[in-house]
């Protein structure tokens, strides 16, 4: 069965590149090939697959947006590794030490003489907070004393492994529920279609808020929190890709391959998931990468908001707001060693995966030129 | 036509019953509602059992859930509201006023601060993404690309961050206590009042229009690129027509379908405001109000305000639907 299943893919129509195309010549296959060769000899078979990595890779700012990712998915997941410091670590001053001498004057009574007892109290200097840029610590220490870069590394980790998984679940939810209303059209269609109107229709951030503050007060453990964030934003955002699925899918069952697919007896899941669905994949890929980007924009703002992210765990946006609740700290100078490195972290963040998604989008688009 | 616009705004209607209840009882959950946060935190207060409980009654938050939700729905005589159902949201526990007539007050200002940075980034935006469409690939192309990539991945607290940084703090042309106004103001006269509230909203604009000038850009691109490959422009351009004529006769006008249905679609924003902008400058926008209404628990604001933006989204969603109509004579409405 497996072989004649895979057939019903439309885009897999081989498209033949001429060899002359390498040196960017137009691909038109040479008028009228001047040795006695047969056409199929001068011809390179690509798969659609490699088709849209040459396309994709043959793209500058993908490329850029890819190493951009990699870079950080490294810096957040290996870098810690070679921190001596882990994200709560208050580092104390070491170097030098807090000493108060004090002097207590003694009079003797009986001689009316006055001693001098001269008290040194040797203690700590307490933490290291708001310490400038050193060897040590490479972008300084926060107000509280912590080490600024290794905060940032784990604040990546959970910013990137929130978004994927939010934006791989909302993926799945999309896809079951708009490859269902796609499929049966009729009244499951309205009623899946009115389910994402309405959902479509809550504003998000109040929502946000409301229900940030309902954990916060039902006394949620801070670490769990974040999963209840996380399966709101799936739920206020798996409409987009059942949209896109649906209306993919709408066109997609009037197609010959599915009179066929019918004809053969397919249960009905099976031609959803496994005929249907295949073919949104290549809007699916582009929707997902696009989609991981605004929603590590939407989960900076929440953990700015306080929302989410359990307060003692480092965030990008919570960095930014532990600075920006005073506003006057934007003007000192080793603040500055705080916020910017942090936001420049979400900008590139949410910059790679919208470079890797343009790019995906004009490698899978049959009609670009390049 | 008639009969569609009416099916949705009847849809319409129901959605907006669903978002409130979903809304409302999420409200109803949130820990520590209005009356205990305001009387009973104070450790100086000496509310007896009863006095709270009248003042429950009072605020209307005594009943459970569901019949709260039909209370706020219908009104009910203790609160001497009319009901959502007839526009009367109730009087707000923080502001302490209608909550129609709240909204309306600082409804203005945000619906001011959109407006005008739409006007500055829309035709902008348009222009520049015109340009790289005709000159695809080209080294203008793939510099605004770039910026305006740039410009959509800034979060907007950390973009306001930096331009308060340096505009304020740094070059120090601007007043860094932000707000709306001067705190060293006397009996300013309007005039004076007016620049000086203009002059507190340019950074606000100026952020917003980094901020939204990107995707719009990208948009018209992406629709003068399929355009431009029309079959169409190929005849007028083999008419002999000027490029110009081309570009900015035949494509453009193609290209401004699809964007119609962009203006329509930022409906919700122009009057809804942007309540991480409006916190960030203390400007006293519909969002910054909503959004320490929010943290106060005062029910009847957040729903009011709450209906209110679904309210927008749903008919900018019918606007959408009946702009490309008007737009495109070749879509027809199905159903």
């Amino acid at each position: 069965m497996e072989d004649i299943n895979n057939q019903s893919k439309i885009g897999e129509v081989y498209q033949f590149e001429a060899e002359a195309a390498e040196e960017n010549l137009p691909p038109e296959p040479s008028p009228e090939p001047e040795e006695e060769m047969s056409l199929a000899d001068s011809v390179k078979t690509l798969s659609p697959t490699r088709l849209v990595l040459k396309r994709f890779f043959r793209s500058r700012l993908s490329v850029i947006g890819l190493a951009i990712i990699i870079f950080l998915f490294a810096f957040c997941w290996i870098g810690p590794l070679f921190s001596p410091y882990t994200e709560s670590t208050v580092d104390n001053v070491t170097d030098r030490m807090n000493i108060t001498v004090s002097e207590i004057v003694v009079v003797d009574e009986t001689t009316g003489e006055s001693f001098s007892v001269w008290k040194i109290d040797r203690s700590p200097m307490g933490i290291d907070g708001l310490a400038s840029p050193s060897a040590e610590h490479w972008l300084g220490t926060d107000q509280y004393g912590r080490d600024v870069l290794t905060r940032i590394m784990y604040g990546g980790r959970t910013s990137l492994t929130l978004s994927l998984m939010v934006v791989i679940l909302e993926t799945i939810i999309g896809v079951v529920f708009g490859g269902i209303a796609g499929y049966f059209g009729k009244w499951v269609d309205t009623l899946i279609m009115r389910l994402i109107d309405i959902f479509s229709c809550i504003p998000s951030l109040p929502i946000m808020l409301i229900i940030g503050s309902v954990l916060n007060g039902a006394g949620v453990d801070a670490d769990f929190q974040i999963y209840f964030m996380m399966a709101v934003l799936i739920l206020l955002g798996w409409t987009g890709v059942a949209r896109i699925v649906r209306g993919q899918i709408l066109t997609l069952r009037e197609q010959e391959f599915m009179v066929s697919a019918t004809a053969r007896g397919l249960s009905t899941p099976r031609k959803i998931f496994k005929h249907l669905v295949p073919n949104v994949i290549p809007q699916l890929i582009v929707s997902m990468t696009l989609g991981l980007g605004s929603v590590i924009l939407t989960e900076a703002s929440l953990s700015y908001m306080g929302l989410g992210v359990p307060l003692t765990s480092a965030s990008w946006g919570g960095m930014i707001n532990d600075v920006t609740t005073n506003v006057s700290n934007l003007a000192n100078a080793s603040y500055a060693q705080i916020w910017i490195p942090s936001g420049f972290c979400i900008v590139l963040a949410v910059l790679g995966f919208n470079f890797i998604g343009d790019g995906l989008r004009d490698a899978f688009d049959p009609k670009a030129k390049r | 036509m008639v009969k569609y616009v009416i099916k949705r705004l009847l849809l319409g209607v129901l959605i907006l019953f669903c978002v409130s209840f979903i809304i409302y009882m999420l409200l109803r959950m949130m820990p520590g509602d209005y009356v205990t946060r305001t009387f009973t935190a104070n450790p100086n207060s000496e509310l007896t059992e009863e006095r709270i409980a009248q003042l429950m009654e009072i605020y209307g938050l005594s009943d459970t859930p569901v019949v709260g939700y039909f209370k706020w729905l219908f009104g009910s005589a203790e609160t001497g509201s009319h009901g959502a159902i007839l526009f009367d949201f109730g009087t707000s526990f923080v502001y302490g006023d209608e909550v129609t007539s709240v909204i309306a007050d600082h409804m203005w200002i945000s619906f001011a601060l959109t407006l005008f940075s739409l006007i500055l980034y829309f035709p902008l935006a348009v222009f520049l993404g015109i340009r790289a469409a005709v000159k695809q690939y080209g080294a203008f192309d793939y510099a605004t690309t770039v910026l305006t990539m740039i410009g959509i991945s800034f979060p907007t607290f950390f973009f306001s961050a930096i331009v308060v940084r340096v505009f304020a703090f740094g070059l120090g042309w601007f007043d860094t206590s932000l707000g709306l106004q001067s705190s060293g103001l006397i009996n300013p006269t309007w005039w004076e009042l007016f620049i000086d509230q203009a002059w507190h909203l340019v950074l606000p604009i100026f952020v917003v229009v980094v901020l939204s000038i990107g995707s719009v850009m990208r948009y018209t691109r992406t629709n003068m690129l399929e355009v431009l490959n029309a079959d169409y422009i190929r005849t007028a351009r083999a008419k002999g027509l000027s490029e110009n004529a081309v570009v900015y006769k035949h494509a453009f006008k193609n290209t401004m379908i699809p964007m119609v249905t962009v203006l329509a679609g930022i409906l919700p924003g122009l009057f809804g405001g942007s309540m991480i902008l409006e916190d960030f400058f203390g400007i006293p926008g519909i969002g910054k109000i909503a959004y320490d209404a929010m943290n106060a628990g005062d029910i009847p604001f957040v729903m009011g305000y709450n209906v209110f933006i679904a309210f927008l989204t749903v008919i900018s969603m019918l606007l959408t639907d009946i702009m490309y109509v008007v737009v495109d004579p070749r879509v027809k409405i199905t159903k």
